[in-house]
């Protein structure tokens, strides 16, 4: 039986990798996509391994609902990547200085 | 786990319907093609928020109810807000009309995402559980990703929307993390249990104010709040004016009900470990929105500073925790929406086909070109400024009186002062209208047709914010009594 909190480093292992995949990366915007996923993965694992651990099933119907939100998310983050590709004809982070942030 | 019943259906009723009426716009405008873009989809649109409307409204005075195994809660607040989000999001359309036709952004689509940005909206404000609050979120944000990037050939709607799409995500990542670690620390997923863990956990743990720390972050990245303000003044520029519109000013009424349904519904046990995060959130915003807003060249990146310094007063009554400071922070997110809606559909009746009058300059001489939207701008912007008789002085009183009940009164100073700093642009804008020559070439602003029935739209919703000073006792009294259910002491 492995304990819950080998589940749980795993989990703040994932969450802290896309922070760092965000924060680091100044070239692609895929890879802050990826990163993204990442982070919603990083909250799924916490979900289910405590869902197990409390013998409480609410936890990963949520799962399921977070999946769907995060397929969405990825279709709507590669359509404006397509649409910021087109008028710009660059993915990279660092282009993206039209407005003054 | 109990089955269906015509109980549980009544409570998300205008959810329901605004979400298969949403359905029909789609299909509707798919099929009935028509001369002029949406037709026939538009006037469905807004007769859907109406129906939205007037069924939140229908239940209002039902006791509270919980329903679909305690995943929605049909309460007064939350029918108080619904109502809102829908009249609100029908002035937007409303106003956004002419502007977006120009553009060629006025198509089906447009309008069913804003109508399912809606249904995000209405879910978020009657959400009883983590579950529902997250969908919510997360169908508000992507409807409106999707109605940013729906300005294809603009290089800076593409970058907004990017940049909203990357902060956003990692936000709801971020707040979706503190609900898991909430999951396993008070094992369950619906903020009425959650409350009631607080009575056997201490709020000294560290895993719980790791938790909470997160789940704040998050709730603050929506909000627009300092230190997760990057993304509004992008997002304000960038988008097309009538997109501005649709999402600065009615999501705050929904932002609102997320904070009080998850930090008071659900961690109000734990009030010592997120209030002091929020006093110094809102008391960074209000000082940092109003010192930037001042050095702004745009006004819609002026507005985007102006709203993070209003989201700080809006925390400002949130934190103090009393009911008091509940209403008057719903108050404030009430007189907001409606100061907003003003603000952007005068910018909105100021445009034309290749002018988009979103820069200070343009305002120059306004009163000489249009005397009576100039009138309506220097009502708005004295509402904003906090200039009494205008709601926007009452709200601002209100907050700060809540925030001195509770006894923080170095924050209360501070905010006051602060305010008096952001007095400075508003009124910067009604000089610029009265006193300042008209740039040359400009035109007098002629208004016929729909444009004129706009106008008398803006006029109502501008002279609302004047004519409800006698009234303004009632109206709290009225939104103190939709709050009093939620055992507030």
């Amino acid at each position: 039986m492995i304990p819950l909190s080998h589940y749980l480093i795993v989990g703040a292992l994932l969450f802290a990798i896309s922070i760092v995949g965000i924060f680091l990366n100044r070239k692609n915007l895929v890879i802050i996509l990826m990163a993204i996923e990442l982070l919603l993965l990083a909250a799924n694992v916490n979900f289910v391994a405590f869902s197990h651990y409390l013998e409480d099933l609410s936890g990963q119907v949520f799962v399921f609902f977070v999946l769907t939100v995060a397929a969405a998310e990825a279709a709507i983050g590669l359509a404006i990547l397509i649409v910021l590709f087109r008028t710009r004809r660059s993915i990279n982070v660092q282009d993206l200085d039209r407005l003054k942030g | 786990m109990t089955s269906l019943t015509v109980l549980d259906l009544w409570a998300v009723a205008p959810e329901i319907v605004v979400a298969t009426l949403a359905c029909l716009v789609l299909v509707i405008d798919l099929y009935i093609r028509s001369e002029r873009p949406c037709a026939l989809a538009y006037p469905l649109t807004i007769g859907t928020l109406i129906v939205g409307a007037v069924i939140s409204l229908a239940g209002l005075y039902d006791a509270p109810q919980l329903a679909l195994n305690g995943l929605v809660v049909r309460d007064g607040v939350g029918d108080v807000l619904k109502t809102g989000t829908c009249l609100g999001t029908a002035a937007v359309l409303f106003y956004a009309r002419d502007y977006a036709q120009e553009r060629g952004l006025w198509r089906g689509e447009y309008l069913v995402l804003a109508l399912f940005g809606v249904v995000g909206m209405m879910t978020m404000i009657g959400a009883a559980h983590l579950l529902t609050l997250y969908v919510g979120i997360e169908l508000l944000a992507l409807c409106l990703y999707g109605m940013i990037a729906m300005q294809r050939d603009s290089v800076r709607a593409a970058e907004a929307a990017m940049k909203y799409f990357i902060l956003g995500a990692l936000a709801s990542g971020v707040l979706l993390y503190g609900m898991s670690l909430l999951y396993g620390l008070t094992g369950s997923l619906s903020l009425a249990a959650m409350s009631q863990a607080s009575a056997t956990l201490s709020s000294e743990s560290l895993p719980l104010m790791l938790a909470i720390v997160m789940v704040v972050a998050g709730l603050l990245f929506k909000l627009g709040a300092v230190p997760f303000h990057m993304w509004v003044p992008d997002v304000y520029d960038g988008s097309a004016t009538s997109t501005t519109l649709y999402l600065s000013a009615v999501p705050k009424l929904a932002a609102f009900a997320i904070l009080l349904r998850l930090l008071f519904s659900g961690l109000g046990g734990w009030i010592d470990v997120w209030q002091d995060m929020l006093a110094v959130a809102a008391v960074l915003s209000i000082g940092l929105g109003n010192v930037v807003a001042i050095a702004q060249t745009s006004i819609k990146r002026m507005l985007a500073y102006s709203t993070i310094s209003n989201m700080g007063f809006l925390l400002l009554g949130f934190f103090a925790g009393t009911a008091a400071g509940y209403s008057a922070a719903m108050a404030y997110a009430v007189i907001y929406m409606v100061s907003t809606l003003a603000v952007f559909g005068i910018i909105l009746a100021l445009t034309r086909s290749g002018f988009e009058s979103d820069l200070l300059d343009d305002f120059r001489g306004l009163n000489e070109r249009n005397p009576w939207l100039a009138f309506l701008m220097l009502t708005v912007m004295f509402s904003l400024a906090g200039i009494p008789p205008t709601a926007g002085f009452f709200a601002k009183l209100m907050v700060l009186q809540a925030a001195l009940g509770a006894g923080f009164i170095e924050v209360v100073v501070v905010a006051a002062i602060l305010a008096v700093v952001g007095a400075f642009y508003y009124l910067r804008v009604v000089k610029l209208m009265y006193f300042d020559p008209p740039e040359a070439g400009t035109l007098k602003i002629a208004a016929q047709g729909y444009r004129r029935a706009t106008i008398w739209v803006l006029t109502v919703n501008t002279i609302l914010l004047i004519a409800i000073t006698p009234w303004i006792g009632e109206m709290i009294d009225f939104i103190a009594s939709s709050l009093v259910h939620l055992n507030l002491s």
